[in-house]
């Protein structure tokens, strides 16, 4: 009885040393700085300031006085809205038509997984080629259509859907891949079942069985492509700088400037803890809804 | 839809994807005559290509940059895996005093994105005067939230009586560990791993905050960099070149492993 004991303790000790360094990191790099950043955004600090203002929601309330940064936001929430519908029903309908490719599913789960693993950085000035105002492919295609050249990063009506264009691309083939997953532990007999109750024809088969069976799925798939979309900073960082005239402003990108190029450490810190609240906001109902379905 | 209207849908779509990677292929074998011709695709020209290629390669130092992406992933894989295996362990089957604690700030930490803590991790690597170094661009990373919990999930489902039995035999904790669980979480530790190279050597946010000399530039930096000088130039060939030799490695590696990739990322959507 005492041995065992003794056993115990042994082993909640070698739990906790074997957790520790796990502990201490999470609060040093992750819970810690956040804490300091929602303590940030309502000082003035700015980086090599010695000294350091308390100046209660200011930064919050510029993100609405401020027209650069409510433009960011209005931009940022026009561009997940388009985004992740189009990214998330567009990968269903594809990860649907991969299913039912029979022998050619392999070949094209393949190229739909390539924009999961390649450089964004690099595709984005490969698009940058492709939507070339004078010697870009989807002009030239235009033009053979006999339809208007334009100019889809510098046009200030276009630019942010161009932009979004291209997150929906890069989103795609991740949630095929997620939905094909989802797809793929789908009982066959179901299918069976629903063929028999006379559920012959693929909309039927998928409203009856592919639709709610997925729902776990679709709703984790939508959650963290909204997450991803209202967290877009490469694609502005590197085709639009932003530009032109304000119009692809994005909330990361707005942040990105205020701390590391203009030293604005409150602002910032304002914008990133409006952006924790958001995602915060999307995990936590991704759990609420994911719970009650069980 | 019949089948022949399916797999033609799917043909046009499969193209929208491969549009991006033909053109940077294409482009990176072409010279300037080819490529501000327009049209569809520039033609090939093996002179041009060879030119563009060399440019890529000696007109930044593109063998660094790979070098630091190299170092700089392996690093946070190994210390990542080294921090969170453990813990993993200890979360799901070892009942220690802090462990609501700890479960509970992982979970807070999963829904905190990288953006967040950067902001006061850049006024610390400032002032600690850790700009442009590896410390800079690998610390922040080593703890990962997600790799806590996959572990922790992992074992969860390994079977209690098999730990019960080696106690048993005589086993020590710590031979349990690395007799029994190191091996049991092989796919476990593939799934991650899938995902950190493929997140780490990608990311663009937090090196462009912290590196601004050429030497300490990962490959999406190393790309920005020699764009704004090869643009300037009118050198678009060479900047695909670049693309191409940044893009290859990890496209080619994890095309061989696609399964592993694809358990790594539907190990989240699982849980």
């Amino acid at each position: 009885m005492t041995r065992s004991s003794a056993e115990t303790r042994a082993r909640r000790r070698f739990g906790a040393v074997l957790a520790l360094p796990a502990a201490l990191l999470l609060l040093m790099l992750v819970i810690g700085p956040s804490l300091i950043a929602l303590g940030l955004s309502v000082t003035d600090y700015r980086l090599g300031m010695d000294e350091v203002q308390w100046v209660g929601a200011e930064n919050y309330a510029r993100l609405i006085d401020d027209t650069g940064l409510r433009q960011s936001i209005v931009n940022t929430v026009s561009f997940v809205l388009v985004v992740a519908p189009l990214s998330v029903l567009g990968g269903l309908w594809v990860a649907v038509l991969v299913a039912g490719a029979g022998r050619l599913q392999g070949l094209f789960q393949t190229v739909f997984f390539l924009p999961v693993t390649a450089t964004l950085v690099a595709m984005a000035t490969a698009w940058e080629v492709v939507l070339h105002p004078s010697f870009g492919m989807l002009n030239a295609l235009l033009e053979t259509l006999g339809l208007p050249a334009q100019r889809f990063l510098s046009d200030p009506d276009l630019a942010l859907w161009t932009l979004a264009a291209i997150a929906v691309w890069k989103m795609l083939g991740y949630n095929v891949l997620l939905f094909l997953a989802g797809m793929a532990t789908i009982d066959r007999q179901l299918y069976e079942a629903a063929a028999l109750d006379g559920a012959e024809d693929g909309w039927r088969r998928f409203t009856l069985v592919t639709w709610p069976m997925l729902a776990p799925v679709t709703l984790f798939v939508t959650v963290i492509t909204l997450i991803r979309a209202l967290g877009e900073f490469e694609l502005v960082a590197v085709l639009t700088n932003g530009g032109p005239d304000g119009a692809t402003e994005m909330v990361i990108f707005k942040l990105y400037q205020e701390a590391f190029r203009f030293f604005d450490i409150g602002a910032a810190s304002a914008l990133a803890v409006v952006f924790l609240l958001a995602v915060m906001v999307l995990s936590l109902a991704q759990v609420t809804l994911a719970e009650r379905r069980k | 839809m019949t089948g022949t209207v399916r797999i033609l849908a799917l043909l046009v779509v499969a193209a929208m994807t491969l549009v991006p990677f033909v053109v940077m292929f294409a482009t990176s074998l072409a010279g300037p005559a080819q490529i501000y011709a327009g049209g569809l695709l520039p033609a090939p020209d093996a002179a041009a290509a060879a030119d563009n290629y060399r440019t890529a390669w000696t007109n930044v130092p593109m063998l660094r940059y790979l070098l630091n992406g190299t170092v700089v992933c392996s690093a946070i894989l190994v210390l990542q895996i080294t921090v969170a295996a453990p813990a993993g362990y200890a979360l799901a089957k070892l009942p220690f005093s802090g462990r609501p604690v700890l479960l509970a700030a992982t979970l807070l930490a999963l829904m905190i994105p990288m953006q967040v803590p950067a902001i006061p991790l850049f006024v610390a690597v400032a002032q600690a005067g850790l700009l442009n170094s590896y410390t800079a661009l690998i610390v922040p990373f080593v703890i990962s939230a997600f790799a806590l919990f996959l572990f922790r999930q992992f074992f969860l489902s390994y079977p209690d009586e098999v730990l019960e039995a080696a106690r048993l035999d005589g086993f020590s904790e710590l031979s349990i560990v690395w007799r029994l669980m190191v091996p049991a979480a092989k796919p476990a530790v593939a799934a991650f791993a899938t995902i950190s190279i493929i997140n780490h050597w990608n990311d663009l946010y937090w090196p462009l905050v912290v590196i601004t000399e050429t030497e300490m530039m990962t490959p999406p930096v190393g790309i920005l960099a020699f764009r704004s000088t090869a643009e300037s130039s009118g050198n678009l060939g060479a900047l695909m070149a670049g693309g191409v030799i940044v893009t290859a490695p990890l496209v080619i590696a994890f095309l061989f492993l696609q399964r592993s990739l694809i358990r790594g990322l539907t190990a989240s959507a699982r849980t």
